[in-house]
């Protein structure tokens, strides 16, 4: 099992280094830099070279990527070109706050679609299924912004309940952002339920129609301990990965959610700093989100490898 | 005891169909079981046995329906009881054995908790006694090394131990019913024999009465006492075992025994015409008729009732057929085909493939053959070593032995899929490279694999024509209208008819499948056809029909065969010679007259012991545990860890020598042939088919 664990803690660094160097190369390489975007319409050459100078864009890439890299290993990400502010300094509250949001979102949806899923599986084409099932359908298929903008009508502008948008700075404390957050947490959790709840739904079917079910019914033992005993670890365990994969993306900052509701979060600084060509900024966020992707796919496959014996016995 | 411990009574169960019809499953079966009664339930895959077996826990497949009859266990209504009441009879008065334990068993529990919760449950039992219980039930299952064993995952364990695992299980609440559904199926010879034994055991020492769901009368010979027949959800025959093999009095009955290979008998198994119906097929009248020799008008007509024969016995003999008198009196002659006299083609032709000194190995490549290197791993030893033989033209070359012993890893080097790590194959003149892509193009159509399992080599989304259409294409330099006219005659020599070029393989049977796949290797008019157990997934009665058909197609086009089997049965229906392979080495090869009589390599003899052939009461020899293997011994004989007849150390430290024993028969031992010849019984003697019937019952 350690083995296992450093094992794989090494090939997550490559893969992230693999990550380090494409985020680079993509924002490097890809027309227009910080100083044409800085000066727009109105640049003129010696302009563009005063500032290329200034912020050694016109060093070779290598040598920036090295000094990047280094500097990102060390939890410096440079200044950002448009604030003229550390980048950490100002991904540190955004980052705080994607956080609060995302776990907030995923605390209500796992337990949430879980529940949901295994229900609509147990009683599959009956009324309960019916309607949880076309309320995922209809979940999943109305896009982010339509249901945060739903809210907004019903809950702010009908109801007065909760603010439409967040219009305090990134570093608010906590206790302000509160209220804030409820709205962009509901419209998360509707969007991310309705796609759990869905996997979930499948993987009960499925275990609940297999053989080792009706084998464990055939022997007599009452259905409450068929399905805690012997259905749900078949249920979870497969579902633990795309559980993953979804905290990370909630966890990371959604881009609509945070525009919708102009919530100070790492997807609306990116959408920002795109804007901007803040390239230091984007390439943290990026990088940054890369790393919560790597390390929350790790922790599930080790998840599931302690848990699930067929796994422990091949992966040793 | 007076009552009856079963009582089926009218029994009809099915299901709605999409278009809202109800579509009967079981169709009016009534049967009673007494007390400690083993019955054997047979017929082809798709006739209702599983799901009849399921009704006698009260327990349908979601969507199935009791329409009329009922089930009744000692009084107690089946079908009548709640979920509550059914539990308490489910496990611990009426068990079942499930096909296949390895998914039957729940992979996340260790296989003492799944044994102990039924103990719990049903007995009671707690603590240390529950523990011992459940150990105590292992061992009687005849399991190595419990205590370390009841610890483990299911994963963990091999085929054989789980069904021992699942048998424990089935024991564990006593039950006074036990429904075994194809217990052994998919498990090799050996382990069968070991598995079949210990049920004959319990059953002698528990007095538990059984109910033995399986396609295979072998298996079915050894355990049960008496016999029920079943075609298209009915039961169509019905007594005592011995009464039933010797005088069949459905058509029906006596169709499958003579579809069925023996080891005692060297011609080809009669093939049985059609397919049962698929459920929903109802026909006014008898539903054997389209298949049945005896058929008349009253047939089509009437629907025969089971009745009683005048066949007089202790278990009184039933058959549901208006003419069984008739088919009683024509006995068993004609069961089977005329002896098909068995020439050695090989000594008249030339060697087509010549495979020489062939190692193949799985060991790791690359990067991981390399850190296993750097760790100081022990290279294994190779998965097949040292194998050579040669395939003449038009002969049949049958590879004989267990799971991993090799088989399809050879068919793979042959055709290239697999490269050897050294050796020589040589091909008509000419060598052969070791990967499929570096041969010469002329040479792809000359070798051609037929596999086991249609459903998996044939594309579900292609019809019959395109399959067919695509080695034409690919081999051949034929327009649209000569590959469609040439997909046709292939479609006839299959015998299928031309309809069937606008089916996909889901429209198809089981059968039908393997002609079109067979239909597709000839396409590329092979000389040489790779045949990968290409019957073990089918009926008995399918699998005689497609023997035949290689047969024939042999005789026509004079192709040869590597006919790849589990089956000593089949082998000797089909096969001219035959090599059998331990551990991906030869221990026996020789024509086939000579394999199957003494003297044999002691794993022959082993194989031979085992295998069940369909005469009742016959018990199988156990010669050898049977362990399962992880890597070939590096040295010595490869089948040094399991012999009966080990020598010494011997065995264990020198190959050894290929022993002559007639013209072409070698065998790879270190006893000398007259002390083997000596020792050894012939283990199939012709009296079985005396005392059984074949050929010798002209009433």
């Amino acid at each position: 099992m350690l083995k296992l664990i450093v094992q794989r803690l090494i090939f997550s660094v490559i893969t992230l280094t693999i990550v380090a160097i494409v985020v680079f190369a993509m924002t490097d390489l890809l027309p227009g830099d910080w100083a044409t975007a800085y000066f727009g319409k109105w640049a003129t050459e010696e302009g563009l070279a005063a500032l290329r100078d200034e912020y050694g864009l016109d060093r070779p890439a290598t040598e920036r990527f090295a000094e990047w890299f280094s500097g990102a290993l060390r939890g410096d990400f440079g200044m950002s070109l448009s604030r003229k502010k550390p980048v950490v300094e100002l991904i540190r509250y955004r980052l705080r706050n994607s956080l609060l949001l995302g776990g907030l979102a995923s605390l209500v949806t796992i337990p949430l679609a879980t529940l949901l899923g295994i229900t609509a599986g147990l009683r599959r084409d009956r009324k309960a299924d019916a309607i949880i099932s076309t309320a995922s359908i209809v979940g999943m298929s109305t896009p982010e912004f339509v249901i945060g903008t739903l809210l907004i009508w019903a809950l702010s502008v009908g109801l007065g309940l909760f603010p439409s948008m967040t219009l305090g700075n990134p570093d608010a404390p906590i206790a302000d952002l509160l209220p804030n957050v409820v709205m962009p947490t509901a419209t998360l959790t509707i969007a991310s339920t309705a796609y759990l709840l869905r996997m979930v739904r499948t993987t009960t079917i499925n275990v609940l129609t297999s053989e080792y079910v009706e084998m464990a019914t055939l022997k007599g033992i009452p259905r409450s301990r068929v399905i805690f005993r012997h259905a749900l670890p078949n249920i979870l365990l497969p579902t633990i990965n795309i559980m993953a994969l979804m905290l990370s993306g909630l966890l990371g900052g959604t881009f609509v959610v945070e525009v919708v509701f102009n919530y100070p979060g790492l997807g609306r600084g990116l959408v920002d700093a795109v804007s901007f060509r803040d390239v230091p900024m984007i390439q943290a966020i990026a990088l940054l989100w890369a790393v919560m992707y790597v390390f929350f796919n790790l922790g599930a496959d080790l998840l599931t490898t302690f848990l699930d014996p067929r796994l422990r016995s091949l992966r040793g | 005891m007076s009552q009856k411990l079963l009582q089926v009574e009218g029994l009809t169960t099915g299901y709605r169909s999409r278009a809202g019809h109800i579509v009967q499953v079981i169709r009016n079966v009534s049967l009673e079981m007494q007390r400690g009664e083993t019955l054997g339930l047979v017929g082809e895959s798709g006739c209702g046995k599983t799901t009849f077996g399921m009704t006698l826990l009260g327990h349908l497949r979601p969507g199935g329906q009791v329409i009329a009859g009922s089930v009744r266990f000692e009084g107690l209504d089946l079908f009548g009881l709640g979920p509550d009441e059914l539990a308490t009879i489910r496990g611990q008065r009426v068990a079942v054995i499930p096909q296949s334990a390895s998914s039957a068993l729940t992979p996340t529990m260790r296989v003492a908790d799944q044994i102990a919760e039924v103990l719990a449950l049903h007995l009671g039992l707690a603590g240390s006694e529950l523990q011992e219980r459940t150990l105590e039930l292992l061992s009687q299952a005849r399991l190595p090394q419990v205590d370390e064993l009841a610890r483990r995952f299911p994963h963990e364990l091999s085929g054989g131990q789980l069904q021992r695992v699942a048998i424990a299980m089935g024991l564990a609440g006593r039950p006074e019913l036990l429904v075994l559904d194809e217990p052994t199926t998919g498990l090799d010879v050996t382990t069968q024999a070991h598995i079949l034994d210990l049920l004959r055991e319990i059953q002698v020492s528990t007095g538990t009465a059984m109910l033995y769901i399986s396609h295979d009368m072998g298996a079915i010979a050894r355990v049960c006492d008496r016999l029920a027949v079943m075609y298209s959800g009915e039961i169509v025959e019905d007594g005592a075992i011995e009464d039933v093999f010797a005088h069949p009095a459905h058509p029906y009955t006596r169709g499958l025994l003579g579809s069925v290979p023996r080891l005692s008998y060297s011609g080809l198994p009669r093939a049985m015409a059609g397919r049962p119906p698929a459920p929903g097929e109802d026909a006014v009248g008898c539903a054997f008729v389209p298949r049945c020799a005896f058929a008349d008008e009253t047939c089509k007509t009437i629907d025969p009732a089971l009745e009683p024969t005048d066949r007089v016995g202790k278990i009184p003999h039933l058959a549901q057929c208006h003419h069984w008198r008739r088919v009683l009196a024509s006995g068993a002659a004609g069961w089977m085909q005329d002896l098909k006299a068995r020439t050695n083609k090989a000594a008249e032709q030339e060697p087509l493939l010549e495979l020489a000194e062939v190692d193949i190995t799985y060991a790791k490549r690359g990067l991981a053959a390399f850190l296993a290197r750097w760790r100081g791993e022990p290279e294994p030893p190779p998965t097949v070593s040292g194998f050579s033989i040669t395939i003449h033209r038009g002969e049949t070359l049958a590879l004989v032995g267990e799971s991993g012993s090799g088989k399809s890893t050879i068919a793979r080097a042959i055709a290239g899929l697999l490269p050897p790590r050294s050796g020589r194959i040589r091909f008509g003149k000419q060598d052969l490279a070791a990967e499929v892509e570096s041969r010469p193009a002329e040479i792809h159509h000359k070798i051609q694999i037929i596999f086991q399992n249609p459903d998996a080599s044939l594309n579900p989304r292609h019809t019959v024509k395109q399959l067919l259409d695509a080695p034409l294409r690919l081999y051949f330099d034929m327009d649209r209208k000569g590959r469609l006219a040439r997909s046709g005659t292939l479609i006839e020599e299959v015998r299928l008819t031309p309809r069937y070029l606008e089916r996909h393989p889901g429209q198809m049977s089981g059968g039908e499948k393997q002609r079109v796949a067979v239909a597709r290797a000839f396409a590329a008019e092979p000389d040489l056809v790779l045949c990968d157990e290409v019957t073990s997934a089918l009926d008995v009665s399918v699998q005689a029909a497609v023997l035949e058909l290689l047969a024939g197609l042999q005789a026509d086009r004079g192709v040869a065969y590597l006919f790849i089997s589990h089956d000593l049965a089949v082998v000797r229906a089909i096969a001219d010679r035959v090599a059998v392979l331990y551990q991906g080495r030869i221990c026996e090869l020789g024509p086939v007259a000579d394999i199957y009589s003494p003297p044999y390599h002691p794993y022959t003899e082993t194989l031979l012991a085992a295998a069940p052939e369909p005469v009742p009461g016959a018990r199988a020899q156990l010669l050898a545990k049977d362990v399962q293997e992880a890597d070939p011994p590096a040295r010595g004989c490869c089948f040094q860890r399991r012999c009966p007849r080990r020598i010494g150390s011997i065995c264990d430290d020198e190959t050894p020598p290929g022993q002559i024993a007639a013209e072409g028969h070698v065998i790879r031992c270190h006893i000398p042939l007259a002390e083997l010849r000596e020792s050894q019984v012939d283990l199939i003697s012709p009296a079985d088919i005396e005392t059984h019937g074949v050929g010798a019952d002209a009433r």
